[in-house]
C-alpha cells in the first residue's frame, strides 16, 4: 500500500512530461521557420534541393523533365526531337498569330516586342488589376479585346499560339518579377500554399510528385522535377495523344490525384503558375515540349 | 413423431412468414430514407466546394446514388449516398489537416 503513492507520483511526472512534448511538437508544428515569405530565398533553396539531389544533372537540363532524370528515355527523346510531335502546333500556331484578325489587328499588336521572345516574362502581377496575368489569359483577353471569341485553354488552338510564342524565346531565361506590391507577395504564396498542399482521395500535393519524388516511377512514368517543369510549356504528350497547355496540366494532375479540377485559369491555378515560374528563373525556356 | 416433426416444421414456417413481413418495413429502403441521406451528402459535397477540395469520388459516388434511386433502387442509391457523404467530409477534414501543415513540406 505504502508503495502506491510514488507509483502514482511517477505516473503523473511521466504524463506531464508527455503532455509537454506534445504541446511542444504542436507549436514546432504550428509555426515553422518563418512566417514572412521570401521569394529570392525560396528560390534560392529550391534551386538548391534539385541541385544537391541531382548532382549529375546540370541546372539548366531540368528543364527537360523526365529526360534528365533517366538515359534511357533521353536517348528515345534525343531521337524522336528528329522529327518532334509537336511540331504540327509549331506551325499551326505561327500561322495563327500572323493571321489578322476580322478588325486587322493581330496578337503582335497587344504585346510588347510583337509577341516574339517574350515567354520568359510570363506570368506576371498586374499592379493595375491586382492579380496574376499568364500568357494564356493574355492571349485570350487580345482575342476578346479584338471581337474574337475567346479560344479553351486546355489545348488545341490555345497550345499552338503558345506553342509558337514559346519557342520564339527557346533559351532565353525565365525572368519573372514580383514588384514592391503586397498583393503580388500574396499572389505568390497562395501559388506556394497551392503546389505544397495535398487534395483529391490520394492525398498527393504538387510537390509529393515533382520534389519528393522526381526521377521515381509511378506507374509507367517518369516524374519529372518541379524545378524548371514550366519552362517546357506547352507539352505534346503521347498520354493525350496532343498538344496540352499549362493550364491542362494542372488540372490533369487534379484528376490524376482524384481531386475535382479547378476551372483552367482559376485564381489559384493562376497563383500556382507564378510561383513556380519564380522559383525557376534563371532557366531557359525549353518548350515546346514533348512528354511521353 | 412425423406428425410432431410436421407440426414443428409449420410452426416454424409461420413464424419466419410473420417475422419476415414484421421486419420488411425496417430493411426495405424507401425513396424518403434515400432523400435523407442524398441531402445529407450534398450538404457535405458543397461544404467541400466551398473549400476548393472536392473528390471526384464523391462526385461520382453522389452521383451513382442518384442514377440507383432513379432507378428505384433505393437501397444501392443509398450505399452511395453514404459512401459519397463520408468521402465529401474525409475531403473537408483534409482540407482542414491541410491549412497549416503544408509548410511543413516547404523546401527550405
Amino acid at each position: 500500500m505504502r508503495a502506491g503513492p510514488p507509483i502514482r507520483l511517477g505516473t503523473a511526472v511521466l504524463s506531464l512530461a508527455a503532455l509537454a512534448l506534445a504541446v511542444f511538437a504542436l507549436n514546432a508544428r504550428a509555426a515553422p521557420a518563418s512566417e514572412t515569405p521570401d521569394p529570392v530565398a525560396d528560390a534560392k533553396a529550391f534551386r538548391d534541393y534539385f541541385v544537391k539531389k541531382f548532382p549529375t544533372v546540370k541546372p539548366d537540363d531540368f528543364v527537360n523533365g523526365p529526360y534528365s532524370m533517366n538515359q534511357d528515355m533521353r536517348k528515345q527523346w534525343e531521337d524522336m526531337e528528329q522529327f518532334p510531335p509537336y511540331e504540327f502546333a509549331l506551325e499551326a500556331g505561327k500561322e495563327m498569330f500572323s493571321k489578322p484578325f476580322k478588325n486587322g489587328k493581330t496578337y503582335a499588336d497587344c504585346f510588347s516586342n510583337g509577341g516574339i521572345g517574350i515567354r520568359q516574362n510570363y506570368p506576371y502581377f498586374d499592379e493595375k488589376e491586382g492579380k496574376v496575368i499568364t500568357l494564356e489569359l493574355a492571349l485570350n483577353r487580345c482575342r476578346e479585346v479584338n471581337g474574337e471569341a475567346p479560344l479553351s485553354y486546355m489545348k488545341d488552338d490555345m497550345a499552338a499560339l503558345t506553342a509558337y510564342m514559346a519557342y520564339t524565346s527557346r533559351g532565353k531565361l525565365m525572368d519573372i518579377k514580383i514588384p514592391n506590391d503586397p498583393r503580388a507577395l500574396a499572389a505568390y504564396e497562395n501559388g506556394k500554399r497551392y503546389f505544397y498542399t495535398r487534395r483529391g482521395q490520394l492525398n498527393f500535393s504538387c510537390a509529393s510528385c515533382h520534389v519528393q519524388n522526381p526521377g521515381e516511377r509511378i506507374r509507367a512514368e517518369i516524374l519529372a522535377p518541379a524545378l524548371g517543369i514550366l519552362n517546357a510549356m506547352p507539352i505534346y504528350r503521347s498520354e493525350w495523344g496532343g498538344m496540352g497547355t499549362i493550364s491542362r496540366r494542372f488540372v490533369s494532375c487534379n484528376s490524376q490525384v482524384r481531386a475535382v479540377a479547378l476551372e483552367p485559369q482559376s485564381e489559384e491555378y493562376r497563383d500556382l503558375e507564378y510561383y513556380l515560374s519564380y522559383v525557376s528563373n534563371g532557366l531557359p525556356i525549353s518548350g515546346p515540349g514533348s512528354r511521353p | 413423431m412425423s406428425e410432431n416433426r410436421t407440426r414443428m416444421m409449420r410452426s416454424l414456417l409461420l413464424i419466419s412468414g410473420l417475422l419476415l413481413a414484421a421486419s420488411a418495413p425496417a430493411f426495405a429502403a424507401s425513396e424518403a430514407d434515400f432523400k435523407s441521406a442524398y441531402a445529407a451528402a450534398a450538404a457535405a459535397e458543397k461544404e467541400a466546394d466551398a473549400i476548393r477540395d472536392q473528390w471526384t469520388t464523391a462526385e461520382a459516388a453522389l452521383k451513382a446514388a442518384r442514377k440507383a434511386a432513379d432507378a428505384g433502387n433505393f437501397d444501392q442509391a443509398i450505399a452511395a449516398a453514404k459512401q459519397a457523404e463520408a468521402l465529401a467530409k474525409a475531403a473537408i477534414f483534409q482540407a482542414a489537416s491541410e491549412k497549416d501543415r503544408w509548410k511543413d513540406a516547404e523546401v527550405r
